[in-house]
C-alpha cells in the first residue's frame, strides 16, 4: 500500500510530500508523470510547485497530461487524491473539482502562515478535526484566489464540500483574514464523492513540530485509513 | 549557412495540401466581465503614474494559430475546440475566434 506522489516537470513539493506522509506513517513514492500511474496506489498526491512553468495558466498543462486521466479513473474507484497548491490548480484545471484558482487579489506571491476554519469535519480529509476548529497552515502561492460561479458555489455549500475557509485566529471569516481574495474565503474543497480534495495551503509543510506546527498531519491522515 | 537557418527552415511556410486552405486562427481569451484582474489593475495604475488619463484597462491573451483546413468553418471549429480544451478556462474566461486567410 503506497501513495503515489506525482512529479511533473516543475513540481517542487514532491519530496516534502513523501517525507510528510512518512511522518504520519504512510508509505509514499514519487512517480514521474510520464511513467504512468502504478497499479493500485493506496492514494495519490498532486504536489505543489510550478508544473510546466505555470505556462498559460497555473496547472493548465499538467491538468491535461495523460496521467491525469488515470488519476481521474482512480478517484472514481475511491482512491483518495489530494491536490496541494499547484496540485490544487491542476485538480481544478482537470475538472476533478469545480472552480479555478487564479491570480491573488494582491497581484503578489504570498508566503505566510494562515488560519483556516474546518467547515466540514466528516470527510476523510478533515475527520481528524472538529467542525469549526481553527488550524494553521502555510500558504505560498501567486495564483490562489478561488473563483467559481454562484450556482456552483451554492452546490458546494449545500453539499458541504467546502473543507476549509480562511479565517482569523478566532475563526471569524473576514475580508482581512482572506489572504488572496478567494470567493467566499474558500481555501479547500472536495469532489462530490469526497475522494478528491484540493487546497491551496500546504499540509505537508506542517507535519513536524520543529517547523512550526503539525496541523497538516490531520489532512494527511486521510491516506492512513 | 547561418546559425539560425535550421530554426528558420523548421518554421518555413509550406503550401497547404490540395483541397486545403492556409488560415490563421486568432483566438482571444479574456476574463469574464466581473472577474477581478489584479494584473490589469496593476498595469492601469502604472499607466496612471506615468501621467496617462484612463478609466479602465482590460487585458486579454491572443493566440495566432496557423493551420490548414478544408474551409473557414472547419478552421473555426478546430480553433474553438482548442479554446475549449486548453486555451481558455470556462470558469473564468470567455473567448472569441477570428479566421484570416494566410
Amino acid at each position: 500500500m503506497t501513495v503515489s506522489v506525482i512529479q511533473f516537470g516543475g513540481s517542487n513539493c514532491d519530496r516534502d510530500a513523501v517525507r510528510a506522509l512518512d511522518a504520519v506513517g504512510v508509505a509514499a513514492e514519487r512517480v514521474w508523470h510520464e511513467d504512468g500511474l502504478p497499479d493500485d496506489p493506496s492514494g495519490i498526491v498532486l504536489p505543489g510547485g510550478f508544473s510546466y512553468g505555470d505556462y498559460l495558466r497555473a496547472g493548465a498543462m499538467a491538468g491535461r497530461a495523460p496521467i491525469v486521466e488515470a488519476v481521474r479513473d482512480a478517484a472514481r474507484e475511491g482512491v483518495p487524491v489530494l491536490g496541494v497548491c499547484n496540485g490544487a490548480q491542476v485538480g481544478c484545471e482537470a475538472g476533478l473539482t469545480p472552480g479555478a484558482f487564479t491570480t491573488n487579489a494582491s497581484a503578489r506571491f504570498q508566503c505566510e502562515h494562515v488560519h483556516l476554519r474546518v467547515e466540514n469535519a466528516e470527510t476523510p480529509w478533515t475527520c481528524a478535526f472538529e467542525a469549526g476548529e481553527v488550524i494553521s497552515l502555510p500558504i505560498a502561492h501567486g495564483e490562489g484566489r478561488f473563483e467559481i460561479n454562484e450556482e456552483e458555489l451554492a452546490t458546494l455549500d449545500d453539499e458541504d464540500r467546502i473543507l476549509f475557509r480562511y479565517c482569523d485566529e478566532d475563526g471569524n471569516v473576514t475580508p482581512a483574514a482572506n489572504p488572496n481574495g478567494s470567493t467566499d474565503a474558500v481555501a479547500g474543497l472536495c469532489s462530490e464523492n469526497e475522494d478528491v480534495a484540493v487546497l491551496m495551503p500546504h499540509p505537508e509543510r506542517a507535519t513536524l513540530p520543529e517547523l512550526g506546527g503539525t496541523d497538516g498531519r490531520g489532512v494527511l491522515r486521510a491516506f492512513a485509513e | 549557412m547561418g546559425p539560425t537557418d535550421g530554426i528558420r527552415s523548421a518554421f518555413a511556410y509550406r503550401d497547404p495540401p490540395p483541397d486545403m486552405t492556409a488560415y490563421t486562427a486568432v483566438v482571444t481569451v479574456r476574463l469574464k466581465r466581473g472577474v477581478l484582474d489584479p494584473e490589469a489593475e496593476t498595469t492601469r495604475q502604472a499607466l496612471s503614474r506615468l501621467g496617462f488619463g484612463l478609466d479602465e484597462l482590460r487585458a486579454a491573451d491572443r493566440f495566432e494559430i496557423d493551420l490548414d483546413a478544408e474551409s473557414e468553418a472547419a478552421a473555426t471549429e478546430r480553433a474553438e475546440s482548442m479554446a475549449e480544451r486548453l486555451l481558455a478556462n470556462p470558469t473564468i474566461h470567455d473567448y472569441s475566434v477570428d479566421i484570416e486567410n494566410r
